[in-house]
């Protein structure tokens, strides 16, 4: 196999991982800070539908991409509100921003069915981009990808490095003390659900401008779920993320150039191949328990009331 | 604990709304017919389903205010296509068309508990109580022609063909294929990259990269979405659609496609309804009904897009049918002798390979 192709099979697994990345590494804070939003694949898909619907009206990918990280917040915002100020069930109203994110798409969508999209091109630096081989690699993918591994090395630093990370985190850990410290436990949450929204809209938007440049419904086929269980793949460490995304995306293509080379396994098998990979990787993690507890934000899932 | 559970549930529940079904009913009901359809994706997906929804639309241009349609969308295939069928049966449907193969079960256990109720599932066989009747068309004689194209019209000999589940109408499919580039170069081979899923576009996509990566130079596909049009496009080869006319997003890549028109036989059916007409059939449709239509032959030299359109002829008049002797079967028996045709029962059965696939399947 010439070293080209192996080029060309990288950048597809790149592809291919960076929605995930993304949408995971907003699922991240949001857990960290103490919520549960099970409502990714619905905020990815409104990412997904917006980004494509402005691409095609304004002619720039870029607008696009940005109204989807807006519309991706804005969704979110309802989840927030619901939990947050309204102390309804985390679990219940993620699932239902889910359906809710899927049915909404499907109709704001509906006269976009059936159009080619515009690809985002790739960045063209001059010199690097050329270079033989890893230039097309490293200096010439598509700007959301750069953003997806920019975006996971901030989201360790502000975690582990600053005061408002440390503050996110205590809330996600303990919020009755952290409300006792003088923490604003309410206003973090809104705001890492928001960044969560924020994430999961970019991802949308890689998969209509980059990955497949069309609107169709439920296009993001499952891809938030995959995301939210890289998240607990990842023990909730950014570093992690990046080692799951690529783990599933890199066994995903992998397996379809295995197929098509004809090994003589069951092709079913295969396709089930990455989900197999990343489940004996998390039964690997998860035998550690005391570093699984260290990582797992205390109070997550748990809705917080402060009292006056 | 209470953290571990809300995942647990988290994830049961996670299975279960991963595609959540969509309704659209349309008017009310007094009187009139009601013709439902049960579909496996998005009426938007741009291939099959659409189709089938193009299909609706003529039974609903064809009877104007004597008729009412309704539609299912995102209906997973397996029991729990069940409840939702049923459902439309409670509902006042007075046909139901269940538009993909592994309905077949359920559509034959609501057809038991609603005799009065009549229901068509497409690309089935089972016909275990009077009210049902199965339909289908013969897309394989399309899947012919295209293979000849491809054989003339690749450079590397090797296509590569995007498939869903193994299978009869899937398998058929490719064994049609093959037979067709064989038939222009003995010598053609066909690499199958197995998606498991009728519709998921970022996957199609990633098995068409796969399958460019590793030399084939035109792509046909037997799932529902345009994704690996326009990878095939972005990568400068040629390829086909599949189910609809997918040239908007191929211009200079779609070599032609296989268009299902479901319309003239929805029309039929729901007249036959209408006026009490409906008996139980199995039908399987192709060129010679219109049901099987080839898009224009774009993208290729005159002389190719001469033998596309004599060869189609030829399945339409009913000169030539592409299973026809002699056919080698992948592990080297003989399968059909030379000017035999194959049974009805084997093509709908098939769950073999003809030589020259590069694949296995699995047992």
């Amino acid at each position: 196999m010439d070293a080209q192709i192996v080029v060309s099979i990288l950048i597809s697994v790149c592809v291919a991982s960076t929605p995930l990345l993304l949408a995971a590494t907003g699922e991240l804070v949001v857990e960290r800070s103490g919520v549960l939003n099970l409502g990714v694949e619905g905020m990815m898909i409104i990412g997904a539908v917006a980004g494509f619907s402005v691409a095609q009206i304004t002619g720039n990918p870029y607008i696009g991409a940005l109204v989807a990280i807006g519309a991706g917040a804005v969704f979110s915002l309802l989840f927030a509100f619901l939990t947050l100020s309204l102390v309804t069930n985390q679990v219940a109203t993620g699932l239902a921003l889910t359906i809710l994110g899927l049915g909404l798409s499907g109709m704001i969508g509906e006269g976009f069915v059936g159009q080619p999209g515009i690809k985002m091109t790739p960045i063209d630096i001059p010199i690097l981009s050329d270079l033989p081989l890893v230039g097309k690699l490293l200096f010439g993918q598509d700007a959301i990808f750069y953003t997806s591994l920019i975006l996971v090395g901030l989201v360790s630093w502000f975690l582990f490095r600053t005061r408002a990370g440390l503050m996110l985190r205590s809330v996600g850990d303990n919020a009755k003390s952290a409300h006792a410290l003088g923490i604003p436990v309410i206003r973090i949450r809104y705001m890492a659900v928001m960044f969560g929204g924020a994430c999961s809209g970019l991802a949308g938007a890689h998969l209509s401008l980059v990955y497949v440049p069309q609107w169709v419904e439920g296009m993001t086929a499952g891809r938030g779920w995959i995301a939210l269980a890289l998240v607990v793949f990842a023990s909730w460490r950014p570093a992690r993320l990046l080692v799951g995304a690529y783990l599933f995306g890199a066994v995903t293509i992998a397996q379809f150039h295995a197929q098509a080379l004809g090994i003589s396994i069951p092709a079913q098998f295969l396709t089930s191949l990455p989900y197999l990979a990343t489940i004996i990787v998390l039964v690997i993690i998860a035998r550690n328990r005391r570093m699984t507890m260290i990582n797992t934000p205390a109070s997550l899932g748990q809705p917080f009331v402060p009292d006056r | 604990m209470i953290k571990k559970s809300a995942l647990a549930l988290a994830v049961t529940l996670a299975v279960a709304v991963t595609a959540p079904m969509t309704a659209a009913y349309a008017g009310s009901h007094g009187g009139k017919v009601k013709a439902c359809f049960v579909y496996i994706g998005p009426v938007g997906d741009f291939g099959w389903t659409y189709q089938h929804d193009q299909g609706r639309l003529s039974v609903e241009k064809a009877f104007g205010d004597k008729v009412e349609t309704a539609y299912l969308e995102n209906v997973p295939e397996s029991s729990e296509a069940q409840r939702p069928i049923e459902g439309l049966a409670r509902s006042g449907c007075n046909i139901i068309f269940t538009t993909s193969f592994n309905y077949m079960d359920p559509t034959n256990k609501a057809a038991k508990k609603y005799p009065d109720v009549k229901f068509e599932h497409a690309t089935g066989y089972k016909r275990e109580h009077p009210n049902v009747s199965t339909y289908s068309s013969k897309f394989y004689q399309g899947r012919y022609v295209q293979g000849q194209i491809a054989a003339k019209m690749s450079k590397t000999g090797v296509a590569g063909y995007i498939a869903s589940f193994p299978i009869p109408e899937v398998i058929r499919g490719i064994n049609a294929f093959i037979l067709g580039a064989q038939s222009i170069n003995p010598d053609f081979k066909l690499k199958v990259v197995w998606v498991s899923t009728w519709f998921d576009p970022p996957k199609e996509a990633d098995a068409a990269k796969a399958l460019i990566d590793q030399g084939v130079d035109i792509v046909t596909q037997h799932t529902d979405s345009t994704a690996a049009m326009q990878v095939a496009a972005e990568r400068g080869i040629k390829a086909f659609g599949q189910a609809s006319d997918m040239i908007k997003f191929g211009p200079k890549t779609q070599l032609t496609s296989i268009i299902d028109e479901w319309g003239p036989y929805y029309v039929e059916r729901v007249k036959a309804v209408m006026d009490g007409t409906w008996k139980q059939v199995d039908v399987w449709h192709g060129m010679d009904d219109g049901n099987v239509v080839m898009a224009p032959y774009t993208n290729m030299p005159d002389d190719v897009a001469k033998m596309a359109t004599e060869t189609a002829a030829k399945i339409k008049s009913g000169e030539f049918e592409p299973f026809t002797g002699p056919i080698t079967k992948q592990d080297g028996t003989e399968w059909l002798k030379a000017g035999q045709k194959a049974e009805i029962g084997t093509l709908l059965g098939m769950n073999f390979y003809v030589k020259g696939v590069d694949d296995k399947l699995a047992k």
